[in-house]
């Protein structure tokens, strides 16, 4: 038993799932000689050598597409994009190609492969690495959208994702790689990649969240346990294919749902996850759904990046509005 | 001042326009069985393409793009490769899909909005048709890389039309094949025309073959309607990419003399003049004017190619018009290796819906 930070734990599912599969591969920019921006993938070139991890050009066009032809020849290509920020690019092959190629041969190709980039706010980053744009790729059919929150999380479903015969991109929400440490098995277990997890049991109210964001929303629930008033808090993690029936289930019980995400308000997966309860647990409710979220605005440079992001305290004043609804 | 840097980029020719041979031909030009193939394989082409037009016109196919004039790029790129090389072409190069093993049935079906058209039951590997332009050169990179790492003498060869050169993708591909010393070869088939954007339009570049230099590889120009010449510098580049010396861009200089496709109308933007003096130089015919004056060719084979090629042809067409569409629910099918759960009701309300109307009528 080891306790790792979450962007240590990325680390050591890499390297778990390349010293079990020789297929696995490493792609992106400066992710060899120097290990990755932030470190993920520390190590793996000194252990894995260089036809295993493999520093690109600068070629954010190109990563996608070099993993499609990778993955319908038998690889399984781990795609590093630095920040999410820089994979538009490659959005081109992932609507157009990477969720398309298993359905348009009726399965004779695929592309298993995982794309991997840091994203979200709070780290006081430059212009253009801070956004939260999920909800681009929830939106493609034929993949898969995974976003860990902790680091046993992230070391069991990178490993699932890795392991998937389908393509997953895979978001590390950067704010937390470090801001604490867990107990972390290697022992090459993986997590389901079609299930939210339920962090907190509470028969009070549902609150829904992924990434970063569930540090804020854990806080919350904490606050208002002080109160007497006991939330249920569920991490998305993956959100597409999304796991409504989880949520469902809660909501069932509680009748209360609360969503906070980070990213914008409008068009975003906590949309989604409002419509699935309207659609299906309408019964249930005993308030509205409200969500928490970013505003709809070009995420601000970093003097107002705090006033940007959902905060504990506004994801109180939303519970309490939930709460007290009659 | 100090030059750094110089390059040229050569033109090949062996057979003129009027079917001369302008210098010694190739080895393999030495055997008429291979000139005779070359020329049956263009010849079921055209017949296959006008079949496809003709279809479409009577609504019985979808939009289809023809590869009338230009069926020596893809049948001598395609006669140059080895089987268990790997084709990635375009949606012009059903020459080249042909000698690949694809069938024309299955080609007709995918232009006929059909999945099962793209699971080729000869070459399992090939890359079905790319539609979106110049997309597909970094999949021929990743196929590359993945022949590379496993040690195979194997060669990605990709297809793809003079717009695409104009594509940063086009560039990124390139370039990291170069870096890497990748076996591919990228074959443009430079019709002249990306819809109704002429080359002149299209970049300020002499050759687009010279865009190659910049991304570190080899470029080569070659006469695309002479299949002599094709069939000659793909083979080059093919074996040259076979035995690790990397990739090579060919730009194949040929005419695009029919519509773009079926949905578009180039008299819009080009003039009869300019098609009919290109039609002087289509492959087809020079070919066969080689072939006739060398004795190789006879009026009765010609006429016995051109029954066989329509009654292939004919026999595709109505193979594809017997094939009825899948069920509804096949679109969730392959999405996933394993349908997920989410997806579960909305596959069901598909396959109930198909149930009602199978109940109503």
């Amino acid at each position: 038993m080891t306790e790792l930070a979450l962007v240590e734990a990325v680390r050591t599912a890499l390297a778990r799932a390349m010293a079990e599969d020789a297929t696995v591969l490493l792609l992106g920019e400066d992710v060899g000689v120097d290990g990755g921006v932030f470190r993920a993938t520390e190590g793996l070139l000194e252990r894995f050598g260089d036809r295993r991890v493999i520093d690109t050009p600068l070629s954010e066009s190109l990563f996608a597409g070099l993993a499609v032809g990778l993955g319908a020849q038998g690889f399984r290509p781990v795609v590093e994009f630095q920040f999410m920020g820089f994979i538009y690019p490659s959005l081109d092959q992932i609507v157009s190609h990477v969720g398309r190629l298993r359905n348009r041969t009726r399965g004779r190709l695929s592309c298993p492969m995982v794309i991997r980039a840091p994203y979200g706010g709070g780290i006081h980053a430059p212009e253009h690495h801070s956004e939260s744009m999920e909800a681009l790729f929830a939106h493609v059919p034929g993949i898969r959208v995974v976003i860990p929150s902790s680091p046993a999380r992230a070391y069991g479903l990178l490993l699932a994702a890795i392991r998937d015969p389908d393509p997953v991109v895979f978001l590390e929400p950067k704010r937390v790689y470090r801001a604490s440490r867990e107990e972390v098995t290697d022992d090459g277990a993986a997590l389901p990649l079609d299930r939210c997890f339920v962090l907190r049991e509470g028969r009070d109210v549902t609150l829904v969240s992924w990434g970063a964001m569930i540090t804020e929303t854990l806080a919350a629930a904490e606050t208002l346990a002080a109160e007497g008033v006991e939330a249920e808090v569920i991490d998305v993690a993956t959100l597409k294919p999304l796991d409504m029936a989880t949520i469902l289930a809660s909501v069932e019980r509680t009748g209360r749902c609360v969503i906070v995400q980070e990213a914008p308000l409008s068009g975003g997966v906590g949309a989604e996850i409002a419509a699935g309860l309207a659609d299906r647990g309408l019964t249930s409710l005993l308030a509205p759904v409200h969500r928490v979220a970013g505003y709809d605005t070009v995420m601000p440079l970093y003097r107002l990046e705090d006033n940007y992001m959902p905060t504990e305290e506004r994801i109180l004043r939303h519970l309490r509005k939930v709460l007290a609804y009659a | 001042m100090t030059q750094v840097a110089a390059f040229t980029i050569e033109h090949i020719r062996f057979v003129d326009p009027e079917g001369q041979a302008t210098q010694p031909l190739p080895a393999f030009a030495d055997q008429p069985d291979v000139l005779i193939a070359l020329y049956r394989a263009m010849v079921l082409t055209r017949t296959f393409d006008a079949k496809a037009v003709s279809l479409q016109r009577t609504g019985r196919l979808g939009t289809f793009a023809s590869s009338l004039g230009q069926e020596a790029v893809a049948v001598g790129v395609a006669a140059a490769m080895r089987p268990q090389d790997l084709l990635l072409p375009s949606f012009r190069e059903q020459g080249a899909q042909f000698l690949r093993g694809v069938t024309m049935t299955e080609l007709l079906l995918y232009w006929g909005g059909d999945e099962r058209g793209s699971d080729f039951a000869g070459p399992r590997e090939d890359f079905p048709i790319c539609v979106p332009v110049g997309t597909h050169l970094p999949h021929a990179a990743g196929v590359a890389l993945a022949f590379l790492l496993r040690g195979e003498p194997r060669v990605a060869v990709c297809m793809f039309g003079d717009g695409a050169t104009s594509r940063g993708d086009a560039y990124e591909a390139m370039n990291f094949a170069a870096l890497y010393r990748l076996p591919v070869v990228f074959v443009v088939n430079n019709n002249q025309w990306a819809i109704s954007v002429p080359r002149a339009r299209q970049t300020a570049a002499e050759t687009l073959a010279q865009k190659a230099i910049a991304a570190g590889m080899p470029g080569r120009q070659v006469d695309g309607n002479d299949v002599i010449a094709v069939r000659h510098a793909a083979g080059e580049a093919i074996e040259r990419a076979r035995g690790g010396e990397g990739p090579t861009l060919i730009e194949a200089l040929t005419y695009r003399l029919s519509d773009h496709t079926t949905a578009d109308d180039a008299s819009r933007y080009r003039d009869d003049a300019e098609v009919s003096a290109r039609w002087k130089e289509e492959p087809v015919a020079r070919l066969r004017a080689f072939l006739v004056a060398a004795g190789q060719w006879t009026k009765a084979e010609e006429e016995a190619l051109i029954a066989d090629s329509a009654a292939a042809v004919e026999a595709a067409a109505q193979e594809y018009l017997a094939t009825p569409a899948m069920p509804a629910a096949a679109m969730f099918d392959h999405l996933y290796a394993e349908l997920p759960a989410a997806l579960a009701a909305q596959r069901r309300e598909v396959e109930g819906a198909a149930v009602a109307e199978a109940e109503a009528s």
